[in-house]
């Protein structure tokens, strides 16, 4: 390669650093911020002297969560509900997307679920029909509204039936020769070949489902059964219940609130995700790249 | 040519007995799946109904009165409508501009440094906050953005006054852009920086023979390498206009920034859902859905003839 070394071109390349630095600093530089409040008193949270180091250290905040029977309730309903929504997430995307990914000539319907799960993917009811829906069958306050309604990720499906599609036939027609069943087929030849793609829908199911807060909100009345993104939403949006506030009295409020509780809960919460997220990110790119790059 | 279509089909009509085994297979593995899109995503649908009754639950939606288009008649006469479809496409037009730009200005930025382990680890940094939920990210801005939080203690500084950034009417939208961007950029940042790698590395060597500087092959060579990936990025968010997304206004807004805050999915939700006007606000998010699906429709079809890209 060759590359001048002028002043010039080193300086841009030094500003490009110090951009990427900075860029990397912004996006760590609130859950620094939010790590150090967990760790300082009280008083020094809700004072704002705490920036990315503790002030007036303190585990006070991590004690009290370990006693908070509440929290760790709703940390298990969504421990469940990644558990149970995720592994039944991924067996139908998995079932779906095989036998979409045959050609025509093989199965000849497919086109006609294409279209299906096509309009269904563009076109939604809203909101309240669907709740009426989830209402009419009897699932408020069920542990089955956490995971049942987003359980069939469309887009999920079609990455992986564009998956499938890539794997060549000769590998299916040998096995067909064997006397290998469709199951088999899935099973033997194409899952071992989609581990990146598997990877990549894991991570995606398991963070939406961990994450999503809303469906705890509208399907859930029973505090006992609550997810813990709903349970922290409550926790933080309490001063939003109460319409009609000055600017004073909200402020107030946001101080009167326990920050560093909070910080520290909103931490344990996210420990989970950061855990998976090193675990799946060799596949990410791998999976990412393949789903959204398509001939 | 011939011969190999003559055995193709040759070896079709052998696996014929097999083949319908199969085709029974598969409709079966779609069948859960196909039930739950049908509980789930299409009895909704034959529930927009009630957008034309005034839906009692207990009366279900067959024996709810009909009301014709008497809840849309109201929404346009509502004055709060024509504020709340502006918000909404305020916020995601924002949101979608910025959101295609930022990640190609940073891509390429990035692609610029050779140091492998760095340019991993800021691509795995800045793709880090696309994983936290709203919730989360809610409480933490909250904290950051208060009165004496971190960012207007920054300000402060330079003798800047505290600001209340979710409190105010200038900001709020700003704000959403900003801290969504914020959040979404890195993901894109991958995709289009795996698009650089398929880039031919010959095109940069004869461009330097012919003298060409970094600035020159950017905009030259990696630039139009990615636009087809960025043109399907941008025309496949532009679904996305009406929904400026719920998740983060819930969790940052309250009722001071209402004025510019409030989007179609929040309204339908407090007046809708909690104010129990269920007809009123299925009409609401009747009229998003089929705004949305057009445009869709029409997305889909730019990404087909600019860049070439089929779904299926």
């Amino acid at each position: 390669m060759v590359r001048s070394k002028s002043l010039g071109s080193r300086l841009v390349t030094i500003l490009i650093y110090a951009l990427m630095i900075l860029a990397a600093f912004l996006s760590l530089a609130p859950l620094v911020n939010t790590i150090a409040i967990s760790f300082s008193s009280g008083t020094a949270a809700a004072s704002g002297s705490v920036n990315f180091i503790p002030v007036q250290f303190s585990w006070q905040s991590y004690a009290k969560i370990i006693a908070d029977h509440a929290f760790w309730q709703a940390f298990g309903v969504s421990v469940m509900r990644v558990l149970v929504g995720g592994s039944l997430s991924l067996v139908l995307t998995v079932l779906m997307a095989f036998p979409l990914s045959r050609s025509q000539e093989q199965f000849p319907a497919r086109n006609i679920y294409m279209w299906v799960l096509i309009f269904a993917m563009l076109f939604s009811g809203g909101m309240i029909p669907t709740y009426m829906v989830v209402y009419k069958l009897g699932l408020i306050n069920s542990f089955w509204s956490l995971v049942l309604p987003g359980a069939v990720n469309i887009w999920n499906v079609i990455l992986m039936m564009n998956f499938f599609k890539g794997i060549p036939n000769a590998l299916e027609e040998a096995a067909v020769i064997d006397g290998a069943s469709p199951l088999q087929i899935l099973l033997k030849i194409y899952l071992p070949l989609a581990i990146p793609s598997l990877a990549t829908i894991t991570l995606f199911t398991v963070v939406g489902y961990w994450n999503d807060f809303f469906s705890g909100l509208i399907y859930i009345n029973d505090q006992t059964k609550i997810p813990l993104q709903t349970y922290l939403q409550q926790l933080s949006i309490q001063a939003q219940n109460l319409t009609m506030m000055s600017k004073e009295e909200i402020m107030a409020l946001a101080r009167v609130s326990s920050l560093s509780l909070n910080s520290a809960k909103i931490l344990v919460s996210m420990i989970p995700i950061l855990l998976i997220y090193p675990l799946m990110q060799r596949f990410l790119v791998k999976g990412l790249v393949l789903g959204a790059v398509k001939e | 040519m011939e011969l190999t279509m003559h055995r193709k089909k040759k070896l079709i009509k052998a696996r014929k007995p097999a083949a319908r085994k199969f085709v029974m297979a598969y409709h079966l593995m779609l069948l859960p799946g196909i039930i739950l899109l049908i509980l789930f995503n299409f009895l909704p649908m034959f529930g927009i109904i009630m957008a034309f009754q005034d839906f009692v639950p207990a009366r279900g939606f067959l024996h709810s009165t009909w009301v014709g288009l008497a809840h849309f008649q109201y929404m346009f006469s509502l004055p709060d409508s024509f504020q709340i479809f502006r918000n909404t496409i305020v916020i995601a037009g924002g949101k979608i501009i910025f959101g295609t730009l930022v990640p190609i200005i940073f891509a390429l930025l990035l692609n610029e440094i050779r140091v492998k382990w760095f340019k991993q680890t800021v691509q795995t940094i800045v793709y880090l906050p696309n994983f936290l939920s709203w919730v989360v990210l809610g409480a933490v801005f909250t904290m950051i953005l208060a009165n004496e939080g971190m960012v207007n203690q920054f300000l402060g500084i330079f003798g800047i006054q505290p600001i209340s950034f979710l409190a105010s009417n200038t900001w709020f939208q700003p704000i959403m852009i900003i801290t969504d961007v914020w959040k979404g950029y890195g993901y894109a940042t991958i995709i289009y920086l795996a698009a650089m790698t398929s880039i031919n590395p010959d095109l940069y060597e004869s461009a330097a023979l012919d003298g060409a500087n970094r600035w020159q092959n950017m905009i030259h060579i990696t630039l139009p390498a990615i636009m087809p990936m960025v043109i399907l990025v941008a025309t496949l968010s532009l679904g996305n206009i009406l929904s400026a997304g719920f998740d983060q206004i819930y969790n940052l807004y309250n009722p001071i920034v209402y004025p510019t805050g409030d989007i179609i999915d929040t309204y339908v939700y407090r007046f809708g859902l909690r104010g129990a006007q269920y007809s009123f606000g299925a009409a609401v998010g009747l009229l998003k859905s089929v705004i949305s699906l057009v445009l869709i429709v029409i997305s889909y079809k730019l990404a087909k003839k600019f860049a070439h890209y089929t779904l299926f």
